[in-house]
Order: C-alpha cells, then structure tokens, then sequence
C-alpha cells in the first residue's frame, strides 16, 4: 500500500486536469465558432472589418503564390497559342475586316449623334473610368461565389462599383478593404441585377442561383424570349451603370429562363472596376496627361492597372 | 547557453510550426484563381488534406486553438460566414483525434480510407451549415464534385507532407 502511494507524482495527478483542460478549449471553441456565425449572419460590423482585416493581411501572400499558378497559365497558354497560330490569323483577319467596317459606322453614327445633341441641348451621362486589377483569390464555385481583387480603398474603391473583364459584367464589390475587395459574383444567391432585354426593352431581374448560368425573373409575361437575345443591365436601383453586357439567353422554356454570362470564368484573372461619377475622387480624363508615345484618343475613359 | 544549443532548439521550434504553416499555405492555395477550367470551377479542399494528415501523425503540434484559426482564415479569404469553416475543421479534429488509433501506423490504403470517409463528413457540415447560414438548401452538386476531386488528390498532398515532416519534423511519433 505504502508502496503504490508512492508512485504518485505531480504530473500524474496533473493528467485528468490537463483532460479536462483540453475538452473545455475544444468545448469553448466550438461555441465560439457558433457565435460568431450567427454575428456574422446579423453581418455585425465588427466582423466585417475583422474579416477585412485578415484579407488585408493575407492578400500579399496571396499574391506571391499566385504568381507561379499564373506562370505555368501563361506557358499552357502559350504553347496552346503557338499551334493555334494559323487559325487565329485567319479568323483575327476575318473579325478585322468586319471591325473596320463597323468603325466607319461608329464614326458616322458619333457625329450624327453630336448633331442631334446638340440640337437637343441633351445632358450627357457621366463619363465612366476604369481601374484594372488583379484577381488573387477565386472562391471556387461551391456555396461563396465571390473574387478577391489586389486594390481597395487606397486605389478609392468603393462598395458598390460594377466590376467587367473582357466586355462582361462579373458582379459587384461588396467589401472593400485597405488593399484588397470583395467581388460579389453576378451567380452568386444573394446577387440580384436589373437588366433589360436588349431587343425589346422588356424589364428584369437577374438573379444568381450559385450555378453557372444566373436565372432571369419578373419578366413580363408576354414578353417575346428566345434563346441568344442579349441581355444587359437597366441602371435602375443605381447600382450597375445601364447598358453593361451581363450575357445571352440559354434556355427558354415556360418555367425558368436562365443567363449565360458573356465572362468565361475560366480564364478571369484579372477585373476592371468601373467608377462612375465619382467627380473629385479620381482625375478626369481630361486632366490625366497624355504621352505622346502612349496617344491615346480623348474620348477613350481614364485607365488604370494595379500590379 | 551557447549558440550550439541555441540552433537546434530553434530549429525544432520552427519545426514544429511546419504542421500548422503547411496547412495556412494550403488554405491560401484552394483559394487561388487555378487556370485549369475544371479545377477553377470546383476547387480541392487541399486544407483539409492537410488537417487531416498532421492530426493523425502530430496531433501535438496542431492544438484546437490552431485549427480554430486557420478556420478563421478560411472564412475571411472565401467569403464564408465567420465561424462556419472554424466549426468544420474543429468537427474534423475532434473525429480524427477519436478514431486515431485505428489509423496511425497502419499502412497508406487505411489512411486514405480514413480520409475517403472524414471528408464526405467534412462536406457534409459544410454544406448543411452553408445551406442553413444561407437560408435555402444550395445544390450540392458542385461540392460533390470537389469531395471526389480532393479524395482522388489525397494521395499527391500527401506524399508532399511525408517529405516535409521527414525533412523539418521527423517521424517522432506516430
């Protein structure tokens, strides 16, 4: 008996201390874990700057190991141009010819409408300018469909902006910090845009459903729909500018509608950020100088890259 | 103290922060804009690997409160309502940490087994969480996908992860 008490040692009477100890952390863990879901499901402003917080930390690293996933796209990219050389020419031939002819109808259609402006005295929209910026984290499609982008309110983004790549409406920003900002995709469930239909003028909602191809609801019911009309953003709600390309109809049938957007997300690693109106924050085109090499026309709208 | 001991120790201290930097690095990576078409549409849960691996070969260098963080991290870089991933890895640990002893030191097809049935739980939460976070029941069809991808990838992460616990940790315990 004398012998077994003997035995008994500090750290031994510690284990059942240190058991216990461990359950209560991973107890006091996971509660936390739930408050702070349901805060963040009041979307708490304390847990939006945290979270923006700890993008803005993380965003550099993001964009130094993003740089040799982009390396290797680039080479893929690459070796894939250079057997598709040939045919690129001849379609980029093709596409030029056409351009050419369409310049010279865009010009005429620029001074008939200056004429008809001014005949009318007619207000004309705010000039639009871009911010060019790089994509350094891609949520993946599975229950967030959202971008994170290198520039924030330092390049003075502001929530709400429409963000575009190659001519296409990808979303929104929904948060932005110092450096980096949320893009909330257009297919993401809590996205919602105006649009119209471009050949009839019919009104409508866009609505993200976490597929690739977003739905289009509150369309008047005999409104005439066929898959491939175009479909581009009202302007009304005072988020997204009018006249953005959001995409083609898919699929029409009496049930559901739904939206190919015009942006392959497969290839979008970089946004432009569109400002509008925003006199007084950024330069105005006309105030940005111009480099003799660079001669850029004076109507193009300012544009800016973030590396 | 001199310098003689000072470097092994802080060698082994920087060591021992190898399971838990690895897995932050792989939380970063499934988040980065992949060029392959597949792969940026549904992305791998390469963080997920990552836990899993170093729970059953160091669970002493992965303490709730690091798997709490990275979680915290996950959040913050997907979007994801703060707290829903930090609940899903500390499910994952608590699972992992249980069944062990029927995984550590067995050979490679029971421990890709474990993880081929740890990840579908994993999927699981995070779908019902999101689903609930959400209000509406979002299609799984997408994380369904990802599930097979991450479990067909689990062997490739984890010979990276055997490599860098020999060469910073060692096969201290098993």
């Amino acid at each position: 008996m004398a012998n077994r008490s003997a035995k008994v040692t500090v750290a031994g009477l510690a284990v059942p201390f240190r058991v216990w100890a461990q359950r209560f952390a991973f107890m006091g863990f996971v509660a936390l874990s739930f408050a702070l879901m349901l805060l963040s499901k009041a979307e708490t402003a304390g847990i939006e700057r945290m979270r923006l917080a700890i993008v803005d930390t993380v965003s550099p690293i993001l964009f130094v190991l993003s740089q040799p996933v982009q390396a290797v796209g680039q080479a893929v990219d690459g070796v894939e141009n250079f057997f598709a050389v040939y045919d690129q020419n001849r379609q980029l031939r093709e596409e030029n010819a056409r351009l050419v002819q369409w310049v010279q109808e865009a010009r005429r259609l620029g001074v008939e409408n200056a004429t008809l402006r001014a005949q009318l005295e007619y207000v004309p929209d705010k000039r639009s300018q871009f911010l060019t910026a790089r994509v350094v984290a891609d949520t993946g499609g599975t229950f967030f469909h959202s971008l994170l982008i290198n520039a924030g309110s330092r390049q003075f983004i502001r929530r709400g902006q429409a963000v575009i790549w190659q001519g296409g409406l990808i979303g929104r920003i929904a948060e932005v910090g110092q450096r980096t900002s949320r893009v909330l995709l257009m297919t993401d469930i809590n996205s919602r845009i105006p649009v119209v239909v471009e050949s009839t003028g019919d009104r409508a909602i866009v609505r993200g459903d976490n597929s690739t191809r977003p739905v289009l609801q509150f369309l008047p019911d005999n409104s005439p729909i066929s898959p491939g009309d175009r479909i581009v953003t009202s302007g009304h709600g005072g988020v997204y500018p009018p006249g953005l390309a959001v995409g083609i109809v898919a699929e029409a049938s009496d049930t559901v509608i739904t939206v190919q957007p015009f942006v392959d997300w497969s290839i979008l690693n970089q946004a432009v950020i569109l400002d509008y109106g925003v006199d007084g924050i950024l330069p105005a085109p006309e105030q940005v100088p111009i480099s003799p090499s660079r001669s850029q026309p004076a109507t193009e709208p300012n544009t800016r890259v973030v590396q | 103290m001199n310098t003689l001991t000072v470097f092994p120790l802080m060698r082994r201290w920087l060591g021992n922060l190898v399971p838990v930097v690895t897995t932050f690095l792989f939380v970063l990576i499934g988040q980065l804009p992949l060029p392959v078409p597949l792969l940026s549409d549904v992305a791998p849960a390469f963080a997920l690997i990552s836990l899993y691996y170093w729970i059953v070969f160091r669970p002493d260098l992965m303490p709730y409160a690091a798997v709490f963080g990275l979680g915290i991290v996950q959040d913050a870089v997907a979007g994801a309502p703060f707290g829903l991933y930090a609940l899903v890895y500390l499910l994952v640990q608590a699972l992992v940490l249980n069944q062990r002893r029927f995984i550590a030191g067995k050979p490679f097809w029971v421990f890709w087994s474990g993880f081929a049935m740890v990840a579908p739980v994993a999927a699981l939460a995070t779908w019902m969480l999101a689903s609930l976070l959400r209000g509406t029941l979002l299609a799984p069809g997408t994380a369904f996908v990802a599930l097979v991808m991450t479990i067909i990838l689990f062997p490739a992460i984890a010979w990276l992860l055997v490599h860098a616990q020999r060469r910073f940790i060692g096969m201290v315990e098993a």
